[in-house]
């Protein structure tokens, strides 16, 4: 038996139906009744108060990706709607799941420049998966659903929901909607056996077989599978930025990470394999370098869901089209086992060429002042490398990438595609909803901290658990590292003069810390750590720090710089 | 050739290795046929997919098709063939789109119309108007004593000759010329192919859920 409610309060029901427990937002004028029906169900839906609507979507993308649920973030229109631009596109090109529900002026001011009215949906239809207005109570039930149900399924996305006022007032008989099928769009394509068998005569044709791993084997949950597939044929990998906890750092079979800043070993026998194996990923440029030179000597495969990243960037032999957590069971029931111990062995000599002229020094200075590293890697030990690492874009996100250690799936939360300053923080806070029972590191410059900086107010409101690391060298380190290098050591605007951080984080009562003494890292991690809630730790870091080995770009990804 | 047929290979042969590779480099005129459900803002997202690569949309023609509920999108467009391929591919990732294909003319049934304003007067004084249009194949609907109206449906070059035929008697006064509009030579449906496998699917996962 249908009930009639406001369409506000059939927005509650339908979240409800969908799932949804945490809200990340900030209300305002055109969502305010939905605001109003959101106080009759705070016990159902945990609304989680951000301080800036950048800060609600990060979040949301923190809390999808540690959960692998829908994140969920709720705004106003006109101004809350643009301030979520960013994280819309964030997540789209990083594939997270997220629902945007933005309020909107009523249909009947729609398109005379009422006041805090945008085009929500022209400005948002480019970069989300789907992006709808609801213009009637009658449509929520259904949108919703199939909002959800679009975010999650196939290659997840964003999905903007831009919510009438008329629609959130209006009356409707509420009956909940299930959308699990819809013509146009197919989001588990059919495994195609042939494809699989073509891939397993060339994996078992193949003399030095190389895998890349991308953030699908942990979108898909193909973590197990991965692991099979790779230790049957005895394949080495690299991952992916996005990709890094989809197989334990430690596995004998993880080579390290691929790309500009990554590993030595994966990115020169990516230009010697014979065949190169790719899991979902999308051959970003960052990870392949000049794709006139890039893996030309090998044949290719590609695994992904996404039949539009076929041939986009790197011109492939065979496409496997399917969820990768079926189509790497299906294709390792057809390889032969394997041993590839020599390949494997190839790629010792790298491992110890980067180790002797970055790794070593970048882990176990004896002099000068804190490195990155050091501080990375200590804090990933002191976890017993069991943290979620969370990382804001820079010098920051490179090395604590390199240099932190993965047990467990879905443990890296990093802006990858779009490259978010400001992401870290907000991030953070999502990913203590996300995962409440496992602690989670943030490392963030002095540069992306200030940019979302206001959330330390949701974090002191929530006592949300976030370990701030701040990697404080008064510098906007990455673009001053290319500067460096690129730009003749003009540094042109990259020198920062910085606040007090221990004072502001007081202003926020977070316990904080400043480290800038070797001697005394270990004992403040360790404080950091056995300190419940939240608490900043800021590391004084050199500040001429530079992130290497390093391909310039546009460069062959198997030439890497180790000095400037 | 449309991308659904690319995707149709020989089983016997032992290595899929993938048939794009021979693509054809040089721009060339394509043709893409979109199938979309009929939803606001489409055309809006199919268009940003041409803006966002740089490819100039020549023609464009919406319409309602023969299957309920599909609209048709003619959109012509100069590109290589490797560009050909990642538009369909982007616009068939719009949730909406039912299925875009690329095709070259020679797979194609092309038609287009075009209307021309003249002026009466000079059409009258000097015979060359109206041989031109018997010449073209168009036929005139209006005469009144101020202009005429021609009509020419045909290929895209033959509407082109007669303009340039009649601009040169320096006749014209309003010319108008519709989109390309097509249909495929192939003996197979695509799109209805595409829509019985769906509706397949619908039921399979209908049945998983009982």
């Amino acid at each position: 038996m249908a009930e009639r409610i406001t369409g506000a309060e059939a927005m509650m029901k339908a979240l409800e139906h969908e799932g949804v427990d945490v809200l990340f937002g900030y209300p305002g004028g055109s969502i305010m009744p939905t605001y109003d029906a959101l106080y009759d169900y705070k016990d159902k839906l945990n609304h989680i108060l951000v301080r800036h609507e950048q800060g609600a979507v990060h979040a949301a993308q923190g809390y999808a990706r540690v959960s692998g649920k829908v994140g969920c973030a709720i705004v106003t229109s006109g101004p809350g709607a643009t301030n979520t631009v960013t994280g819309i596109a964030d997540a789209m090109i990083d594939s997270t799941p997220m629902v945007v529900i933005c309020g909107q002026v009523g249909v009947a001011m729609l398109g005379t420049d009422a006041f805090q009215e945008v085009d929500v949906v022209g400005v948002t239809s480019p970069i989300s998966k789907w992006s709808y207005q609801i213009r009637r109570a009658e449509d929520v039930a259904w949108a919703v659903s199939r909002a959800f149900y679009i975010a999650r399924s196939g290659r997840p996305g964003p999905v903007v929901l831009d919510f009438a006022k008329n629609a959130q007032t209006g009356m409707v008989d509420y009956e909940p909607a299930t959308v699990d099928f819809i013509r146009s769009y197919d989001p588990d394509p059919d495994v195609d056996l042939y494809d699989i068998k073509c891939a397993a005569k060339m994996i078992n044709d193949s003399v030095k077989p190389f895998v890349l791993v991308g953030q699908g084997v942990e979108l898909g949950n193909a973590g197990e599978e991965l692991k099979a597939f790779l230790e049957k044929a005895d394949i080495p990998c690299g991952t992916t930025f996005l990709g890094l906890s989809a197989i334990p750092s430690d596995h004998r079979l993880n080579k390290g990470i691929l790309g500009m800043h990554g590993n030595l070993g994966p990115n020169v026998m990516t230009n010697q394999c014979d065949l190169l194996i790719a899991v979902g990923m999308r051959f970003d440029d960052r990870v392949t370098g000049n794709l006139a030179t890039y893996a030309k000597q090998a044949k290719i495969i590609h695994f992904d869901i996404d039949p539009a990243e076929f041939n986009k960037n790197v011109q492939v032999d065979l496409k496997v089209l399917g969820n990768c957590k079926r189509t790497l069971a299906e294709v390792t029931k057809y390889i032969e086992p394997a041993k590839h111990s020599s390949w494997i062995d190839g790629f010792k000599p790298y491992e110890e060429k980067e180790y002797n002229k970055v790794i070593d020094k970048a882990l176990h200075p004896t002099e000068g002042p804190l490195l990155m590293g050091e501080v990375i890697r200590k804090v990933s030990e002191a976890s017993e490398n069991k943290a979620i690492l969370v990382t804001d874009v820079g010098q920051n996100q490179l090395m604590a990438c390199r240099y932190f250690k993965f047990t467990q799936k879905r443990s890296c939360v990093t802006s990858g595609g779009l490259g978010t300053m400001g992401f870290g923080l907000p991030a953070a806070i999502g990913a203590t909803f996300g995962a409440p029972d496992r602690t989670v590191c943030l490392f963030v410059g002095d540069g992306g901290l200030q940019m979302t900086i206001e959330e330390l107010g949701t974090i002191m409101e929530q006592g949300a658990p976030v370990k701030i690391i701040l990697l404080n060298n008064n510098y906007l380190g990455n673009v001053r590292q290319w500067q460096e290098m690129f730009f003749s050591h003009r540094y042109s605007f990259t020198p920062m003069a910085n606040p007090d951080y221990e004072l502001i984080a007081k202003g926020y009562r977070i316990p904080a810390k400043t480290v800038v003494e070797r001697a005394d890292l270990d004992n403040a991690i360790q404080e950091m750590l056995n300190t419940p809630g939240p608490y900043l730790l800021q590391c004084a870091i050199k500040e001429e720090d530079n992130v290497f080995p390093m391909t310039p770009p546009g460069a062959n990804i198997d030439e890497m710089l180790f000095e400037a | 050739m449309p991308q659904t047929d690319i995707a149709m290979r020989d089983t016997d042969t032992p290595i899929a290795l993938n048939p794009d590779m021979e693509k054809d480099n040089t721009e060339k005129l394509y043709t893409f046929l979109i199938y979309s459900e009929n939803v606001p803002g489409l055309l809006s997202q199919i268009s940003a997919v041409f803006t966002r690569r740089q490819v100039n949309i020549e023609s464009l023609n919406v319409c309602a098709s023969s299957t309920p509920g599909a609209h048709k999108y003619t959109i012509t467009a100069y590109c290589d063939e490797h560009m050909a391929q990642m538009l369909t591919a982007q616009m068939e990732k719009r949730i909406e789109v039912l299925q875009a294909n690329y095709y070259t003319d020679d797979e194609l049934f092309i038609n287009e119309t075009a209307l021309f304003k003249v002026s009466t007067p000079i059409m009258l004084s000097n015979r060359e108007v109206s041989r031109q249009v018997r010449l073209h194949d168009a036929r005139i609907v209006e005469v009144n004593t101020t202009y005429a109206v021609i009509e020419i449906s045909g290929l895209t070059q033959s509407i082109i000759d007669l303009y340039d035929e009649l601009k040169k008697l320096d006749c014209v006064v309003q010319f108008v010329r519709t989109g390309r509009i097509c249909i495929t030579k192939s003996r197979t449906e695509h799109l209805d192919e595409y829509l019985a496998s769906r509706e397949l699917k619908r039921q399979a996962t209908k049945q998983e859920m009982v």
